[in-house]
């Protein structure tokens, strides 16, 4: 049976953290440990996630968790999952949840290394496009145009310069048995794939976007507006990887208004019509790439 | 227990196959890479049991350790000079969350300039990370020292990691007839990795939590208390060690014929070895000398070393490292140590064998010469400032 | 099982561990008190499709009966449930 509203686990495994009112990061680990059962063992580096939620003696995960170093998700998994195999205990689910600093910047290194090694474990990216633990700094997978702390939008530079990096796909060019993207604004998608990964042995990794109320410049009840909407306006897409081959996931008919998933959130609230053509260009070939190479 | 022919290196690495260690992560670097590859033949010759991790930097080595550790498996790891250094966010770490990892570093030079041999500057530098710190001076030492170092960092009083000290080259390749104890004596020594600070299934834990203000002083104090803790269960270790291994050693230092001496050289690691002969050649001579090796500069044997000077009339430091700007990092211990004890005598400090250079037999007769003057001096071994 | 608020507060030198591990899911503050306002449930108009309580990021909300309640020691008053709510069964009310 699929999992949905009414069939996933009551228990919370993530309550009573510190997080931002209507954070989506907290929300993207909430529903994935849901998923995994009392069985996971989370780890989390330094960022938005550990910071909220590990401050002794406010411990709030009901789960095993701990905090790796920034730049050690990955490895500190793969450890997890070795030092239990090593013991001759086999039912557990190793899973990391880093921000997309930890991810796609400082974590890549050891994001690799694990897949590389196909070690047991699922690595899970939210995606809030920013260092927001530090105060909304670029990282890698800030989105063109972003303003953030370190892109600021002025006269001359309209905030960030480069597309966000595809990690999904420099994951799947590993070779990895198990990728998919999510968004917290569609989580029975999501569900699903976090139930597929927990029956597959060797490296998954699933990146879900998780809009950041704070850092975003959006309403604390506008995190899952924005995240279907970002989808809707085909600027981020839901598929996988498996196989050695990519699925679509869900296709909109017709794309909503990108001007309107980008004029609600402050940090983009600059954009030119120039800047916005920019951004519907690259993301009509992007489309066009998945078209011709995901079933 | 079989004799054979072993580089320290090799030795280290079948003191590590007698603890059987869950898990092993590791980063091959000049002048450790022998032992990761040794324990790697092991692992495939079905005679060690571990899982072997090959991972993609030494950071990701010992966070890779802290993880195997975090779930209760004895974790090994190995590393040298830069390697050490790239891992160095994750010393701290392991220290503070008490995972009790064994690593060993093959002592070397540090850049720049680059370099590949042998001196201390790497792991002296690493000092305050919270790790417990052993030199080793032979082979047969290291092979010891690797098994011994799973019962100390592991014992529920210190539940620290252990950081074991072997000079590059000099120590790592250098060939020497070693005694290998069989797998029943190291089981007998050895007790299996026990302890609460793990997540396990049946009891879930938040581990590596953040603690503020008012309870950080407490963790570091307890951190701290785990350290000193170590001189005991040194000695505990080695009485059990030579109850069944038969060999002694001594604790956290190793006196040679300073009981009756006026001038002691302090040192450690492998050139120990030439200042040993070096005190017995001017023995013969009448000359009251004698040596005080440190095999342990964390915790610190200030009481060891108070007491072993205690009637000497000068102190000379020799050492395989600089803190720039200041003098030797042994050096200031050692001082600190004295000042203590309120020994008030002349204290000298030779840096020598950096980048691997030679230090002969003919210098260390004069930094004896030297102490006779009971001056007060830092002074680069080869270097002639005028 | 779920985090939950303990009495104890252990942050005295004897009562705080000797490592940086602790029991899981240990409480000891509420976050009432971020909020300037609250849901409130029209329990009548409920129709008990969990969706709030799928999408809420603090996981307060909970299945009860068929329709649903709120752990108002933890809700920060996002208002993500009010959204998400189709037959518009949840409301915000000013703290007072």
């Amino acid at each position: 049976m699929a999992v949905n509203a009414k069939t996933i686990n009551e228990t919370e495994f993530f309550y009573g953290h510190k997080a931002c009112a209507g954070c989506g990061g907290s929300l993207a680990v909430r529903i994935a440990l849901k998923v995994l059962g009392e069985n996971a063992i989370a780890v989390l580096p330094a960022g938005c996630m550990s910071a909220v939620g590990f401050n002794y003696p406010q411990l709030c995960f009901g789960n095993n968790a701990i905090i790796s170093t920034f730049a050690g998700t990955a490895s500190m998994l793969t450890g997890v999952q070795a030092g239990l195999k090593a013991q001759g205990i086999t039912d557990f689910h190793a899973v990391g949840f880093a921000g997309d600093g930890g991810t796609a910047d400082i974590g890549l290194q050891a994001l690799s290394g694990a897949i590389d090694r196909n070690d047991d474990i699922l690595y899970i990216c939210y995606d809030n496009e920013a260092y927001m633990n530090t105060g909304i700094q670029k990282s890698s997978l800030t989105p063109f145009g972003a303003r953030t702390t370190t892109t600021p939008a002025g006269k001359n530079i309209h905030g960030n310069l480069r597309q966000k990096k595809n990690m999904f796909e420099i994951v799947a060019a590993h070779g990895i048995p198990y990728a998919a993207t999510a968004s917290v604004g569609y989580l029975n998608d999501f569900m699903r794939k976090v139930e597929k990964a927990k029956s597959i042995r060797g490296t998954k990794y699933i990146h879900i976007l998780a809009p950041c109320p704070t850092g975003w410049g959006i309403k604390t009840d506008e995190t899952v507006e924005a995240a279907k909407e970002v989808v809707d306006c085909g600027l981020w897409y839901l598929a996988e990887y498996e196989n050695g081959s990519f699925t679509l996931n869900h296709e909109p008919k017709q794309f909503s208004s990108v001007e309107s998933y980008l004029r609600k959130q402050s940090r983009f609230r600059h954009l030119t019509d120039e800047d916005i053509a920019i951004i519907k260009q690259s993301r009509d070939a992007k489309w066009e790439y998945i078209k011709k190479n995901f079933k | 227990m079989a004799r054979e022919f072993l580089s320290g290196n090799e030795a280290f690495a079948y003191g590590v196959r007698l603890a059987r260690p869950h898990v092993i992560s590791a980063y091959p670097i000049t002048p450790q890479t022998i032992v990761v590859e040794k324990l790697s033949e092991f692992v495939e010759d079905g005679s060690l049991k571990s899982e072997f991790i090959h991972v993609e930097s030494e950071h990701s080595a010992l966070s890779c350790a802290m993880g195997a550790s975090s779930v209760g498996a004895r974790a090994f790891t190995a590393t040298s000079s830069q390697g050490l250094l790239y891992m160095a966010e994750c010393l701290p770490y392991a220290a503070g969350g008490r995972f009790p990892i064994v690593m060993m570093n093959a002592n070397r030079s540090t850049a720049l300039p680059w370099n590949i041999y042998g001196d201390q500057r790497d792991s002296l530098s690493q000092l305050d990370s919270g790790w417990i710190q052993a030199y080793a001076e032979n082979a047969q030492e290291a092979l010891d020292l690797a098994l011994m170092s799973f019962y100390i960092a592991e014992h529920q009083k210190v539940s620290t990691p252990f950081m074991a000290n072997l000079d590059g080259f000099v120590l790592t390749h250098t060939y020497e007839v070693v005694d290998v104890p069989t797998q029943e004596q190291a089981d007998e020594f050895l007790p299996p990795f026990k302890t609460e600070n793990k997540m396990s299934l049946s009891n879930p834990k938040n581990l590596g939590f953040s603690a503020g203000p008012d309870t950080n002083t407490f963790f570091k104090y307890k951190e701290h208390t785990g350290l000193l803790h170590v001189r005991e269960v040194v000695a505990e270790a080695e009485s059990k060690f030579e109850s069944i291994f038969g060999r002694h050693y001594t604790g956290l230092t190793e006196s040679y014929k300073t009981e009756d001496a006026d001038d002691i050289l302090i040192t450690l690691g492998s050139i120990s070895g030439l200042v040993r002969e070096t005190v017995d050649k001017l023995r013969e001579q009448g000359e009251k000398v004698g040596l005080l090796r440190i095999r342990y500069m964390r915790p610190f044997p200030n009481a060891e070393i108070a007491k072993a000077v205690k009637n000497a009339k000068a102190v000379g430091v020799l050492e395989k490292d600089i803190s720039f700007g200041n003098e030797g990092t042994v050096y200031t211990n050692v001082n600190s140590a004295l000042q203590k004890a309120g020994i008030s005598i002349a204290t000298s400090n030779y840096i020598g064998g950096l980048g691997g250079k030679n230090i002969s037999p003919q210098e260390i007769e004069t930094i004896f010469e030297e102490l006779k003057e009971k001056r007060s001096v830092v002074r680069f071994l080869g270097v002639e400032v005028r | 099982m779920k985090p939950y608020l303990r009495e104890k507060i252990p942050t005295s030198f004897e009562d705080i561990p000797d490592t940086t591990s602790y029991e899981a899911g240990y409480l000891v503050t509420k976050n009432a008190g971020w909020r300037n306002v609250r849901p409130v449930i029209d329990t009548a108009s409920c129709v008990g499709c969990l969706n709030c309580y799928l999408y809420c990021p603090d996981g307060v909300i909970s299945p009860k009966d068929g329709k649903v309640q709120i752990d108002y020691d933890f809700c920060k008053g996002c208002g993500i449930c009010r959204k998400i709510c189709r037959p518009g069964a949840i409301r915000m009310e000013a703290e007072k």
